[in-house]
């Protein structure tokens, strides 16, 4: 009887790791991406199922799975319907966190009240999994402070000094896993989690705003290693496995991110905020700086783009900020209508995470075949008539091929100076996340059209609709 | 094969699996994979469900399961869900809804 349920059980998992594989997988190819999301669920549901029946709860437990169940999935399921798409970085980060709280509760459960506690792997899976949960947990909530605008990047995180703190934390936390052993409920326990909280704290701090992508995508990795070690703690395989998984992958999209952004994981890590050092080194940024620029109106671009045979547009987060996509899309369908070839240039950190923007397009209904990644889009530029650059600054930016001096020299970005006329719209010469200026708008080619990006987008839209352009034509 | 050791067999394996299934991404689901990884990071949820059965009747402990359990579940339904809505969004030209 025993044997036949272990074996039950032991099935389920299999099937649940089986089927979380797949689901996986098949997250990294659009047309199976959500299905295999689906599947991930369903594996998820499985193993909670699997493992119900193998330790079969009594009725004081039910009640209290209840209660977390109850407080946590109606939490999540508000979350998830009410969260604004602009805001899934954030998000993210917030459910990140979530879970490596989970797993330092569970750790710090085990520490405190299972006394008997005294095998050495055991113990050293707890101070494993209090260490990584802590800093996924601390380390998350900063990141979603700062991206929610909640918390700056204070000066003095800036300065040499921050190392000196956080190794000294991360020196603490070593000490206090070490003794760990001699007294697992006491002392050392309490200081390796207020160390690790520190830490996560110390780390996330200094970084800016524009590497915080990495810093999820990396955190995100953490609470699989969280996970995992959890596993070890209270003994299942198909934890270990899972947060194995989840914690490799994540380490390939935090490294695919930075060849993206072009900065090394170390950079990111200890080199402080990227704005902070470049105003410093730069000293650029201000509207001064610029001397040849050509400002142009709504008119004049929409005349441009009446003409045009191919147009590409480059959206930035600017765009989501105004609220814009919508517009946008408006846009391009008049055009598609006037027999005019559209598309969009996505760069791989548009938006506030990459791949944000495609999912701030695709909710405007813009097919995804039309949202061209970098590499594709590049070549096609100098056969591409008008570029409408919305919101986006320093991923256009030409220095970052041509100007060895730039502090964004050697960053891959969207070659726009290629095209035959560009349009940027911009509210005003301010400068961009890096605080440079762009050689971009002073080119012959280029127009600025100031203004907030909807109210352009509209603006384009009526002069064009003025136009003519949209109405069935009547052919005799 | 004692528990340990085949305990790290499976660490190495799955991570070896991890580091394979993401070999190429479309940078269109960058996010969304983020977000559905992190979902299934929350599989700690079978941590503190073993936590809430091993409490027995010590009520401190029922409550920091319970706890653990609420956030890994927030984790999970929340990321589930929130990817779901970001995928059902991607559409090829011309479908309809």
């Amino acid at each position: 009887m025993t044997f036949s349920m272990d074996a039950f059980a032991a099935a389920i998992d299999l099937a649940a790791v089986l089927l979380l594989a797949l689901g996986i997988k098949g997250l990294s190819k659009v047309s199976s991406a959500r299905g295999a999301n689906a599947l991930a669920a369903l594996a998820m549901g499985l193993a909670v199922v699997g493992l119900l029946i193998q330790i079969r709860p009594d009725p004081i437990a039910w009640l209290w799975i209840a209660a977390g169940s109850a407080a946590g999935g109606l939490a999540g399921l508000v979350t998830a319907r009410r969260v604004p798409m602009t805001a899934m970085p954030e998000t993210v980060a917030l459910f990140n966190g979530c879970g490596g709280m989970a797993s330092l509760l569970v750790a710090m459960g085990v520490a405190l009240f299972d006394a008997g506690e005294s095998d050495i792997v055991a113990l050293v899976s707890i101070a494993v999994s209090v260490f990584v949960g802590a800093i996924t947990f601390s380390g998350s909530i900063v990141a979603m402070a700062k991206l929610q605008g909640w918390l700056d990047t204070p000066g003095w995180t800036q300065s040499h000094l921050r190392h000196g703190v956080n190794i000294s934390l991360a020196v603490l936390c070593l000490v206090s896993a070490v003794l760990l052993p001699g007294d697992p409920s006491g002392l050392p326990l309490w200081l390796l989690m207020g160390g690790s909280t520190l830490l996560g704290i110390g780390v996330t701090l200094p970084i800016g705003g524009a590497d915080m992508p990495v810093v999820i995508s990396l955190l995100n990795s953490y609470s699989g290693v969280a996970a995992a070690a959890a596993g070890f703690v209270v003994g299942s395989q198909l934890l270990i496995v899972a947060g194995a998984m989840v914690g490799a992958a994540g380490l390939i999209l935090t490294q695919v991110m930075c060849t993206a952004m072009n900065r090394s994981l170390v950079s990111v890590l200890f080199g402080g905020a990227l704005g902070a050092s470049a105003g410093a080194v730069g000293g650029g940024g201000s509207e001064a700086g610029y001397t040849r620029i050509t400002s142009c109106s709504a008119e004049e671009c929409a005349m441009a783009l009446e003409q045009a045979e191919r147009v590409v547009f480059v959206p930035g987060y600017g765009l989501a900020v105004a609220q814009a996509q919508h517009s946008l899309r408006e846009l391009s369908k008049l055009l598609e209508s006037h027999g005019v070839e559209v598309s969009y240039a996505i760069h791989p950190v548009a938006g506030r995470m990459p791949g944000h923007m495609n999912v701030l397009l695709a909710e405007a209904d813009v097919p995804y075949e039309q949202m061209l990644e970098m590499d594709l889009v590049n070549p096609e530029f100098p056969r591409t008539d008008v570029v409408i650059v919305l919101g986006a600054n320093d991923v256009v930016n030409p220095q970052a091929k041509n100007d060895p001096t730039s502090p964004l020299y050697g960053m891959p970005v969207l070659e726009v100076d290629q095209a035959r006329q560009v349009f940027v719209v911009k509210r005003s010469l301010g400068a961009g996340y890096a605080g440079i200026n762009n050689a971009l708008f002073e080119m012959p080619q280029t127009a600025m059209v100031f203004g907030d990006a909807k109210a352009v987008l509209n603006g384009l839209l009526s002069e064009l609709r003025s136009m003519g352009v949209g109405k069935v034509k009547v052919t005799a | 094969m004692s528990v340990l050791t085949q305990s790290l067999w499976v660490l190495l394996l799955g991570s070896l699996l991890g580091l394979e299934l993401i070999g190429k991404v479309p940078p269109t689901l960058h996010t969304p994979l983020m977000s559905g990884a992190n979902a299934i990071s929350g599989i700690t949820v079978l941590a503190s469900l073993t936590l809430i059965q091993q409490a027995g009747d010590n009520t401190a402990l029922l409550v920091i399961g319970a706890l653990s359990l609420g956030f890994a579940l927030y984790n999970v339904i929340g990321g589930f869900l929130v990817t779901d809505r970001m995928l059902a969004m991607f559409r090829r030209k011309g479908d309809s809804r």
